[in-house]
C-alpha cells in the first residue's frame, strides 16, 4: 500500500541481524522487534568481544604502569581514541571522553560558560532540545546572570534561520546550543549554516549530536562547531562513554571540569598544574573497557560505511512515515520528507494514550518508547504531553516496520 | 481479551465517572506523573468529616484515568481520615489487574493526588508488593 511512497530507486537494505546477538532472542516465542535505538542501540558481537578481550587479556590501569599489560591497555585505549576521533573527522587531542552526552554538555556549561558569561550575555537554545541540552544552560544562565532564549520550532518541525538572524542581531548571544538531529522529530538541523551565522555574530556553537553520529556521516571539522557531543551507547557501543570534541584553542584556555587523579601534571599542597589535552578533562580512572568497546563499534560502522547506514535508515524512515501515515487516526510529527530527518518517527494514535500504545506494542514484542522523550518544552509546543516514538538502527528491516504497523492496528482494535 | 485492558478498565477510561470541576470545594491538589508528564487534579467537598463529593480532572493513560474513575466511586462518602490512609494495596486490589512496575505510578496517581489534597503532601502510596 505504501510502496508507492518509496523512493524510485529503493536503496539496498542492510541485513545485519546476525551480527547482534540480542536480536536472535525470542520472548514468548516471538522475535524481538527493537525500535528504540534513539534511546539506546543494540551492540554487535565484536563490541562485546572487544570489551571481553580487554578484561580477559589486557586489564590494567592506563597512563601509569610500565609493565606489559599496562602498555597494552594504554595502546588499546589511546588507539581507540584515535579511531573514534577519526570517525567524526576530529583530532584525538581535542577528543575528550565523558560519562555521556549530558556530562559532555555539563563540562562546557561549567568550564566554559561559568568562566566566560556574565550579566548581559545570552545563551540561545531551541524548543526541540533534549533536557540534557536545556537544563545545564538553565543552571549556567542562573549562575552567571545571563539570559536564556529559545529559537522556535515551526509546524513542520524545523527552525527558522530568520529568527536565528534576529536573535544574533541583538548582539548579546555568546553561545548557540542545539541538537544536530532532534530525538523526537528527527529534524536534521542545517548545522553548517547555523555555525556560519553564529560565528559571524561572534557566538560559539555547541551541537548535541547524540542522534546524528549513530546514523549519518559526520565531519566535525567541516561542520565547524566549537563543541560537538555524542555518546557511545546510541552508536552501537556500550553505556558509560560519551565523547566531546572541542576546538583545541578553547579547550586549552578552559579550566578543568573535574579535578583528581590522571588529569594533573604536578600536584602541590596549594595548587596543581594540569596535563595537556585531552587528559586535562579526564579526571580519575577512565572508562577503559567502554572506550575500547566504542572503538570496536566505530570500526564496525566504518566498515559498513556511514553513507550506507544513512541510506538504509532513510529507506526505513520513508517506509515508516508512509505506512503509519496510511493508518486512520494516526498522526506523525516532524518534517514530512524523510531526507530532512533522521531515523526516528514520533506519532500519536487517536483515542489511545501513548503509554497504552507502547504497552500493547510491547506485548507484541515491538519495543518503542512512549514518553515526553526528555523534551517537555517541545511536547508543550506540539500540544501533547507525550508521543510514541519508533526509532531505527542499522539492524532494522522493513519487516520491523510492518510489525510496528500491525501492532498499532491491534492497539486501535483494543480501544475501538 | 487482554488482561490489562479489560472491558471495565476501558469503560472507565472512555466514560470516566466524577470527572470535571467541583465548585465550591474545600480541598484540591494537582500532581504529575514524572514518567510521561500526565497530570491529574482533584477537587473535594467535605461534610461531617466525610468526602461529600469529588471530581478529578486532567489527562493520562487508560490505567491512570480508569484508576481515578474507579477510585472516585469508592471515595465519595468515605471518611476523610480513612481516605488519607489508603495504601497502594487498596488501589491495586480495586483495579484487579496485573500492573507492571513501570505502570505502577499510572495506577497510583489518583490516590497520590487525593492524599495531597487531604494532607497537603503528595507522597506515592506504598504497599502492593513493593
Amino acid at each position: 500500500m505504501a510502496s508507492s511512497a518509496r523512493p524510485a530507486t529503493a536503496p539496498a537494505e542492510l541485513d545485519l541481524r546476525s551480527d547482534f546477538p540480542i536480536l536472535s532472542r525470542e520472548i514468548g516465542g516471538r522475535r524481538l522487534v527493537y525500535l528504540d535505538s534513539a534511546s539506546t542501540s543494540q551492540k554487535p558481537q565484536r563490541v562485546l568481544a572487544a570489551m571481553d578481550d580487554y578484561y580477559r587479556m589486557h586489564n590494567a590501569n592506563i597512563h601509569r604502569g610500565v609493565y606489559q599489560l599496562a602498555q597494552e591497555a594504554d595502546a588499546l585505549f589511546e588507539g581507540a581514541r584515535e579511531r573514534i576521533a577519526a570517525f567524526t573527522g576530529a583530532a584525538a587531542y581535542s577528543t575528550i571522553f565523558t560519562k555521556n552526552v549530558t556530562e559532555a554538555i555539563n563540562l562546557v556549561a561549567y568550564s566554559w560558560a561559568r568562566t566566560n558569561l556574565t550579566r548581559g550575555d545570552a545563551i540561545l537554545v531551541t524548543e526541540m532540545e533534549h533536557h540534557s541540552n536545556l537544563v545545564p544552560w538553565q543552571l549556567a544562565a542562573a549562575a552567571t546572570g545571563s539570559a536564556l532564549r529559545y529559537l522556535e520550532v515551526d509546524e513542520s518541525g524545523e527552525l527558522s534561520l530568520e529568527q536565528l538572524d534576529a536573535e544574533l542581531a541583538r548582539g548579546d548571544v555568546r553561545l548557540v546550543a542545539l541538537a544536530h538531529v532532534s530525538n523526537v522529530l528527527g529534524t536534521t538541523n542545517p548545522v553548517g549554516e547555523i555555525v556560519r551565522r553564529a560565528h559571524a555574530a561572534g557566538a560559539l556553537v555547541l551541537l548535541d549530536a547524540a542522534q546524528a553520529v549513530p546514523q549519518m556521516p559526520v565531519n566535525v571539522g567541516e561542520i565547524g562547531a566549537d563543541f560537538y557531543a555524542w555518546t557511545g551507547h546510541k552508536t552501537l557501543g556500550p553505556t558509560g562513554v560519551g565523547v566531546l570534541h572541542g576546538k583545541a584553542e578553547l579547550l586549552e584556555r578552559m579550566p578543568p571540569f573535574l579535578g583528581g587523579g590522571d588529569m594533573i601534571e604536578q600536584v602541590g599542597r596549594e595548587r596543581s598544574t594540569w596535563k595537556e589535552l585531552p587528559w586535562k578533562f579526564e579526571a580519575g580512572t577512565s572508562m577503559i573497557a567502554e572506550v575500547i568497546g566504542l572503538g570496536a563499534a566505530v570500526d564496525y560502522l566504518v566498515e559498513l560505511g556511514m553513507d550506507r547506514v544513512r541510506e538504509h535508515e532513510l529507506g526505513l524512515t520513508t517506509y515508516a512515515l508512509a505506512e503509519l501515515g496510511s493508518l486512520a487516526g494516526v498522526a506523525t510529527f516532524g518534517p514530512a520528507d524523510a531526507r530532512d530527518r533522521g531515523g526516528v518517527v514520533s506519532f500519536v494514535v487517536d483515542g489511545v494514550h501513548p503509554h497504552d500504545v507502547a504497552e500493547l506494542l510491547g506485548r507484541a514484542n515491538v519495543c518503542v518508547r512512549a514518553s515526553h522523550h526528555c523534551a517537555q518544552p517541545l511536547m508543550a509546543k506540539l500540544g501533547v504531553t507525550s508521543t510514541v516514538r519508533a526509532s531505527f538502527g542499522p539492524y532494522n528491516r522493513r519487516e520491523d516496520v510492518d510489525a510496528l504497523v500491525g501492532a498499532v492496528r491491534g492497539a486501535q482494535k483494543v480501544f475501538a | 481479551m487482554d488482561d490489562l485492558y479489560r472491558d471495565f478498565i476501558l469503560d472507565h477510561y472512555k466514560r470516566p465517572r466524577n470527572f470535571g470541576e467541583l465548585e465550591p470545594h474545600d480541598l484540591d491538589a494537582h500532581e504529575y506523573n514524572p514518567l510521561c508528564g500526565d497530570e491529574l487534579g482533584v477537587q473535594i467537598q467535605v461534610a461531617d468529616g466525610k468526602i461529600a463529593d469529588l471530581r478529578f480532572n486532567g489527562h493520562g493513560c487508560a490505567i491512570s484515568q480508569a484508576a481515578a474513575s474507579i477510585a472516585s466511586e469508592e471515595l465519595i462518602g468515605m471518611e476523610v481520615d480513612e481516605a488519607a490512609a489508603l495504601d497502594a494495596d487498596w488501589m491495586l486490589e480495586l483495579l484487579g489487574i496485573d500492573i507492571s512496575a513501570t505502570r505502577r505510578k499510572c495506577a497510583l496517581l489518583s490516590l497520590k493526588v487525593v492524599r495531597h489534597a487531604i494532607t497537603g503532601e503528595g507522597s506515592w502510596p506504598v504497599g502492593g508488593g513493593e
